[in-house]
């Protein structure tokens, strides 16, 4: 004989069949099980794991950016009108008129911003905990595409305004495409929807911005955090001398996780609210073909590449160093390590010295050759008698993969034991090296592109 | 093992209704590549991009210029819908060259002072038959065909023309009366 109950309770136990706040240790387990969005999350995690020194909560951070920037977006897809002559219109309309509109834009700008930092950050973690190693390797490549999804997710959204700002750095975005042997130009069509950019690449990039990335982006989020799950959880955080622990101590996920990921998202939410209140997102003149700003400037992901296009052939600054670069990036995890590095900051004592002196090497070196090139080599028309995909290409490039294997050769030594610190130290020195021209495309570039000083 | 597999093999080769059913799964394989391929087609027939019909005056139109005694030689005019600058060399020859740069296509102003075109995005600099002064861009700006017609200057803005310099064939002089 079944229990006589309300309407009222019948319809919620429907709707909820398990408490909304767990009260007993049993409840607690349950709850992931019963909660559509918590059962991505395990029932326990090791508990060094949860310490903020391991992960700094970017992860996290990361999941929480895009999740405001799909509820930022969805509103402002209500206001924006995606056509050539009134997309700059709307986004004035946008700022002056509707409530709040002015606050929302801020927020999608700085989420957008803030999450290429924030997930360049969280590369950087998982790299140099040494949790790219089995079984993390394919959740590395993962990360990557999700990484190039967000730069395409900035960029296309980056012409949506349509104002010089974005209309000349698209211009120059795509124009690198050209440089691409054989299908660049072709490419390049594609994207822009014609020889030039116009109504038709403002067309193709609100369907990329608003369907094709987010779209992407989820999915990709979800596999990223199941196979996280399917891998146990995160790397355990060890000392350099310490072996791993086979059975880590566990602790219930709520709440230690559940609490530590609400801070950090709590957190986030105030700093970015802060910017958005006190710093407006850009918005220049409406876009004008025939008139280029001077200095057009790139994105700031994009202004190490910028700067590289300063100081090589097109084809080797747009192409073969980035391909090489991805080539790199996605062959890391499958090396042959045969030292088990996972959790260790910077693989052991002697991999915290090497990456120390290659990166102290990387930041000296690479303004020292953006001088040379600027004030001696340019000028002095040096290796002018060279085509120029040999003189400002295949020769720097090469010198480069020289600095490269160096590197390599000079951490490890003769034997096989260094090699994760030798890696490390490759990666270490192209990183900080693109970091420096990342900072020296934005703040050290000015008129007609010269050096100058920021202040 | 291994002859336990021969046998297998022989068996299905012999068994019609083995064969059939062997058949039948390499049709549907073949199947689903045929709709792949369509799939393909489509998606990319729906990402080609579309020529757009140019309007009478506008970049993709014959655009005519004007009278030829309106271009002083040495002098460099531009034409903001058409997209390009008609330069009419010292020795009396026109040009009518692209105003977008050739290393990433910002757009160019000519500079009256300095005779030549100077590129605000990387600092590319051209002569006034759009020679490259200084680098980065990789060639010279690419020109328009040019015609002239009762001494009316004609530019054909559809017909773009990628050159690394300047020659002085490409030049276009008025017939001498």
């Amino acid at each position: 004989m079944p229990e006589r109950t309300t309407l009222r309770r019948r319809v919620w136990q429907s709707v909820f069949p398990v408490p909304i706040i767990p009260r007993t240790e049993q409840q607690r387990r349950r709850y992931f099980f019963a909660h559509l969005v918590l059962h991505f999350r395990p029932a326990t995690v090791p508990e060094k794991t949860l310490k903020l020194s391991l992960t700094w909560g970017l992860g996290g951070m990361a999941a929480v950016l895009v999740l405001l920037q799909i509820g930022t977006g969805l509103l402002l897809k209500f206001v924006y009108e995606p056509t050539a002559t009134a997309a700059y219109e709307s986004i004035r309309a946008l700022m002056t008129e509707v409530p709040f509109g002015l606050l929302v834009r801020n927020l999608h700008h700085w989420c957008a911003n803030l999450l290429v930092l924030v997930i360049f950050l969280h590369m950087m973690r998982v790299f140099f905990t040494g949790a790219f190693h089995p079984p993390r390797q394919f959740n590395w490549i993962i990360g990557l595409l999700l990484f190039g999804l967000v730069l395409v997710a900035n960029l296309t959204g980056y012409l949506l305004p349509w104002d010089q700002l974005s209309f000349w750095a698209i211009t120059v975005s795509t124009g690198m495409l050209e440089y691409i042997p054989g299908i660049g130009g072709e490419l390049q069509e594609t994207i822009r929807g014609g020889t030039e950019i116009g109504p038709a690449t403002l067309r193709i990039f609100f369907a990329v911005h608003t369907a094709v990335v987010p779209l992407a982006l989820g999915l990709l989020m979800a596999f990223h955090f199941w196979r996280t799950r399917k891998a146990g959880g995160l790397v355990v955080p060890r000392a350099p001398k310490d072996d791993p622990d086979p059975d880590p101590v566990r602790v219930p996920a709520i709440p230690n996780l559940l609490v530590r990921e609400a801070t950090v998202a709590v957190v986030l939410v105030a700093v970015v609210m802060m910017l958005s209140v006190f710093f407006n997102a850009p918005l220049a003149e409406p876009a004008n073909p025939g008139l280029s700003p001077n200095p057009t400037k790139a994105p700031w992901y994009f202004s190490g590449l910028q700067e590289m296009l300063l100081h090589l052939h097109p084809t080797f600054a747009v192409f073969i160093i980035p391909a090489l670069v991805a080539a790199a990036l996605v062959c890391i995890p499958y090396g042959n390590y045969n030292q088990n590095i996972d959790g260790v900051w910077f693989v052991s004592q002697y991999g915290r010295h090497t990456a120390l002196k290659t990166a102290a090497a990387a930041i000296v070196l690479t303004p020292v050759l953006i001088a040379m090139d600027e004030w001696m080599i340019k000028p002095g028309r040096w290796f002018i008698d060279l085509p120029p995909q040999i003189g400002r290409g295949l020769l720097p490039t090469t010198l480069l993969l020289a600095v490269a294997v160096g590197v390599y050769r000079l951490v490890k030594g003769r034997t096989s034991a260094f090699r994760s610190e030798a890696v490390q130290a490759v990666f270490v020195f192209f990183t900080v090296t693109f970091v420096v021209l990342t900072i020296t495309g934005l703040w050290f570039r000015g008129k007609g592109m010269l050096l100058v000083w920021p202040w | 093992m291994k002859a336990n597999k021969m046998e297998k093999k022989i068996d299905k080769a012999v068994d019609p209704l083995e064969r059939r059913r062997s058949f039948l799964t390499r049709l549907w394989f073949w199947l689903a590549a045929v709709a792949l391929a369509e799939l393909i087609y489509l998606i990319t027939s729906f990402l080609h991009p579309r020529k757009p019909q140019a309007g009478r005056g506008e970049f993709g139109a014959v655009i005519e210029a004007g009278a030829v005694d309106r271009f002083k030689p040495g002098s460099v005019t531009a034409f903001p819908r058409g997209q390009f600058y008609l330069s009419r060399l010292d020795d009396g020859g026109f040009l009518a060259v692209s105003r977008t740069c050739t290393h990433l296509g910002c757009s160019v102003p000519w500079e009256e002072k300095e005779k030549q075109f100077a590129c605000p995005c990387h600092g590319s600099i051209f002569d006034i038959s759009g020679s490259v002064i200084n680098t980065p861009a990789p060639r010279a700006l690419d020109i328009f065909p040019v015609s002239i017609e009762n001494n009316i200057v004609k530019v054909d803005t559809a017909v773009r023309m990628k050159r690394s310099v300047f020659h002085k064939k490409q030049a276009v002089y008025p017939q001498k009366i």
